[in-house]
């Protein structure tokens, strides 16, 4: 069967210094893991544990307050160290001491019918990792989704491989294809780089879409809008490469375990490589070693346009399949606003000395300006593929015009497609958080 | 640069909260961003950001003006010494230009900054950096011969009126710039049009007839230039308006860096050609006769159409309703001032007009998005 081919115009590729070599090391086992409550948008956790606890990987941490079958497990055996609040003691991390080595809890899977998939997935923990399109947030069992979406073609800057991270877990990738198939009547896609052939191509039960084009091509939202637009009322599930392969192991051996290939990315790393690690490592320490330098860096998990800021804590987000250390240190630039002097960074406008190139660049975390009203709205829409007004839906979000938004799309799209905004934008809006925002407000208002 | 830095930082905590001065902080704050890029680094949202902020575009506008203000310097003191058979050099009629021009400049930024100060000082906002093309646009729109007083006034009710009750930049909905144009020819036409206030010195000398050519056709006379004069701007008009040429040079800044809105500049050309041709094919007066190609070169069409039909605040937001907005531009321009020569700020009132109808050209387009996406549902919730 020949492969369907979305093919993008608009958008840009980032072209950063510190891309992952194709090298994977084991790091070793991490004293911590946690696992951030936070990472689950629309789980409003309720504890199973507190400290002092002893857990096997596979043991329950915490569950949904609205959605009770829907829990979190821990990714390892150990201790529960602590558990640590935030602001109006919303919890943050629940923190586990990890054994030397892991205990499973050892399941049995079942895989006969769709209710036996769903419910090995709740017992197990591993439901929690299904997202959920519209609102970019944790998957409801109650809901039978539409189809399955599987990104494995990351076009965001510094973003892993899959190709090459997963081609030793295709046994596992694939038995996590087919028991996703099972949950729904649609059918189960998976991404794949358009430009060359990967091992996504011809996954069984699974229908590829090829992918061409500038980032944001590889995001799940472009995929979705291509084969099946978002409405009101569909239910749409997205599950990262990883976490199809956990859940493939699952299936396959009975166990969570929860170890994947972490690139270690940006241009700090004296050496960006895969590590292989378990979900919710601590790994601030074990990162120390493998940097240029210890000042001034932010850690992030994830990639530099949607990651979360883990320099303070420094434990790996559940989620996430790459660190980045960028160079974090507030520097003022001499009249730095002068158009084509100083440093050249890519974006859609040519006031660079280097507009042309697309070379590889060292980036740090400079804002580079200060926030502003919306003025240039133009480079907002040469910066997003998606069928929708980009200027006028954010407008509508900050207004919190619930029906503005739906009528302007707000079903069709995540944060993530925003994050481009976020980075050429002159006017250093904050596009992820409004659209964060908006969903929210959609989220309360419609449900 | 290390020690201006430092010597501003070490001030910095006077105007910071707590501080002295600390409700002239967006002053200070304006002042220190002017000299550096502030050392903030990313919060929320992505780590990284490009490095493109608003003061780097509105900059490159400016430098995208400056041909077409030192032609107009030069162009003024041209004008006086032509008509009185005088030649004084190069470096004569520019200084005597400059005379003219660089106090009108001047006052735009003193008065124009000074109330964007206030009013950032009053609400506690930064200062926006709009009003650095702004101040220098109203000067180059202005004929030379302007009160300053009046130039001060006019700045000051578009400052105000045309931008800060609005909320500032970003947030107005007719151009500044126009805005006190405008406000200028309606409330003291007598400096703002005729024939004696575009060439310095005519209201004195009777040797010198200060007409430009859109009211000399608008008079039933053939215009007393070629169309080589209009396209390198040796003719009479407001300071920075004459010139083609130097226009095109902004222009090509403007387009290359994609600061300005190639939609909307070819789609008001293309307007503007069309309401010629029509008018061409009319021919019932001068103005009518006056041929399409040339109608593009005199008065304010070239200028107005680069550099204030695409400020990207007031234009039409969506890329199809940019071309909406350029097109009809160029046709009212065109339009205005052939069939209401009491008016022949044609282009002035073109691109008003269209600042106000352009959030309904918006309103439109995006309408047909949202009426695909909800006709998709219709069909959705059917099956």
């Amino acid at each position: 069967m020949k492969n369907k081919q979305i093919r993008i115009r608009k958008g840009l590729t980032i072209n950063l210094k510190g891309k992952p070599s194709a090298v994977v090391e084991n790091l070793g086992r991490s004293s911590h893991y946690a696992v951030k409550p936070t990472s689950f948008l629309g789980v409003n956790p309720r504890l199973y544990v507190q400290p002092g606890d002893k857990v096997k990987a596979g043991d329950k941490l915490f569950y949904s307050k609205y959605v009770p079958q829907v829990h979190v497990s821990s990714p390892v055996s150990g201790t529960v160290k602590e558990i640590v609040r935030g602001k109006r003691r919303v919890i943050l991390r629940v923190v586990i001491e990890a054994d030397a080595e892991d205990t499973y809890v050892e399941f049995t899977p079942k895989e006969a019918t769709r209710e036996d998939v769903l419910q090995t997935l709740l017992h197990s923990g591993l439901f929690a990792y299904i997202k959920q399109r519209p609102y970019d947030i944790t998957a409801n069992p109650a809901d039978k989704p539409k189809a399955i979406y599987i990104p494995a073609y990351d076009t965001s800057p510094l973003a892993p491989d899959y190709n090459f991270g997963l081609t030793n877990e295709r046994k596992a990738f694939e038995k996590g294809v087919e028991i996703l198939g099972k949950l729904t009547d649609g059918k189960v896609y998976v991404t794949a780089d358009g430009e060359s052939s990967t091992m996504f191509d011809d996954i069984p039960g699974a229908e590829t879409l090829k992918i061409y084009g500038p980032h944001p091509a590889g995001n799940v939202s472009v995929a979705i809008a291509h084969t099946l637009p978002i409405s009101q009322g569909d239910r749409i599930w997205v599950v990262n490469p990883w976490d199809v392969v956990i859940m493939g192991r699952l299936f396959l051996t009975g166990r969570y375990d929860a170890t994947k290939h972490v690139a270690f990315t940006g241009p700090l790393f004296k050496e960006p490589r895969y590590y292989k690690v378990k979900q919710g490592a601590y790994l601030k320490d074990a990162i120390g070693d493998l940097l240029k330098r210890k000042d001034h860096v932010r850690l992030v998990s994830g990639n530099p346009l949607t990651g979360t800021n883990i320099t303070e804590d420094g434990f790996l987000d559940v989620f996430d399949n790459s660190i980045t250390a960028l160079s974090d240190e507030p520097k003022a630039r001499f009249f730095g606003w002068l158009p084509f002097l100083g440093e050249s960074r890519k974006t859609v406008y040519r006031l660079n000395a280097d507009w042309w190139s697309n070379k590889e660049r060292e980036l740090d975390t400079a804002l580079y300006g200060e926030e502003r009203p919306f003025v240039m709205t133009e480079e907002i829409e040469e910066v997003m593929p998606l069928d929708i007004f980009p200027v006028q839906l954010l407008k509508a979000c900050l207004t919190g015009n619930v029906d503005r938004m739906e009528q302007l799309g707000i079903l069709e799209v995540a944060p993530e497609d925003f994050a481009l905004v976020d980075y050429i934008s002159s006017s250093k809006i904050n596009a992820q958080n409004i659209i964060r925002n908006g969903l929210d407000i959609m989220m309360v208002e419609i449900g | 640069m290390k020690a201006l830095h430092k010597f501003l930082k070490k001030y910095e905590h006077l105007f910071l909260e707590g501080g002295k001065y600390h409700k002239l902080h967006p002053a200070y704050q304006a002042f220190y961003t002017f000299l550096y890029t502030p050392e903030m680094v990313t919060e929320k949202g992505a780590h990284i950001r490009s490095s493109v902020d608003l003061k780097r575009i509105m900059i490159t506008v400016v430098i995208a003006l400056i041909p077409a203000t030192i032609f107009g310097i030069w162009n003024v003191g041209h004008q006086h010494f032509v008509q009185l058979g005088q030649d004084p050099g190069f470096w004569g009629k520019f200084l005597f230009g400059a005379r003219y021009v660089i106090p009108m400049i001047i006052v735009s930024y003193v008065v124009g900054l000074g109330i964007e100060f206030w009013f950032a000082i009053k609400r506690g906002h930064e200062v926006n950096e709009g009003y650095l093309v702004t101040g220098l646009l109203i000067p180059l729109i202005m004929p030379a011969t302007i009160p300053l007083w009046i130039l001060a006034v006019s700045v000051a009710f578009a400052v105000i009126f045309g931008k800060e009750v609005f909320g500032g930049t970003g947030m107005n909905i007719v151009n500044p710039a126009l805005t006190a144009r405008a406000f200028a020819f309606f409330s003291y036409p007598a400096t703002m049009s005729g024939n004696t206030v575009w060439v310095p010195g005519a209201a004195q000398s009777d040797a010198i007839s200060g007409e430009t050519i859109l009211g000399m056709l608008a008079q039933g006379k053939h215009a007393a230039w070629t169309w080589w004069d209009m396209f390198l701007g040796t003719i009479p008009g407001s300071v920075g308006e004459t010139s083609v040429l130097m226009i095109l040079i902004g222009l090509a800044i403007l387009l290359f860096t994609k600061v300005g809105s190639w939609r909307i500049v070819l789609s008001g050309l293309l307007g503007g050609i069309t309401m010629g041709l029509i008018f061409n094919a009319w021919g019932a007066n001068t103005l009518m006769q006056f041929p399409w190609w040339q109608h593009l070169m005199v008065g304010g069409f070239a200028f107005g159409l680069t550099f204030m039909a695409t400020d990207p605040v007031t234009a039409a937001q969506t890329n199809r309703g940019k071309w909406i907005y350029g097109f009809l531009i160029g046709l009212l321009a065109i339009m205005i001032r052939t069939l209401n020569p009491a008016y022949p700020e044609g282009v002035m009132l073109a691109i008003l007009l269209m600042n106000v109808v352009a959030p309904t050209i918006d309103y439109f387009v995006v309408e047909a998005n949202v009426k695909k996406r909800m006709k998709r549902v219709a069909t959705l919730e059917k099956q």
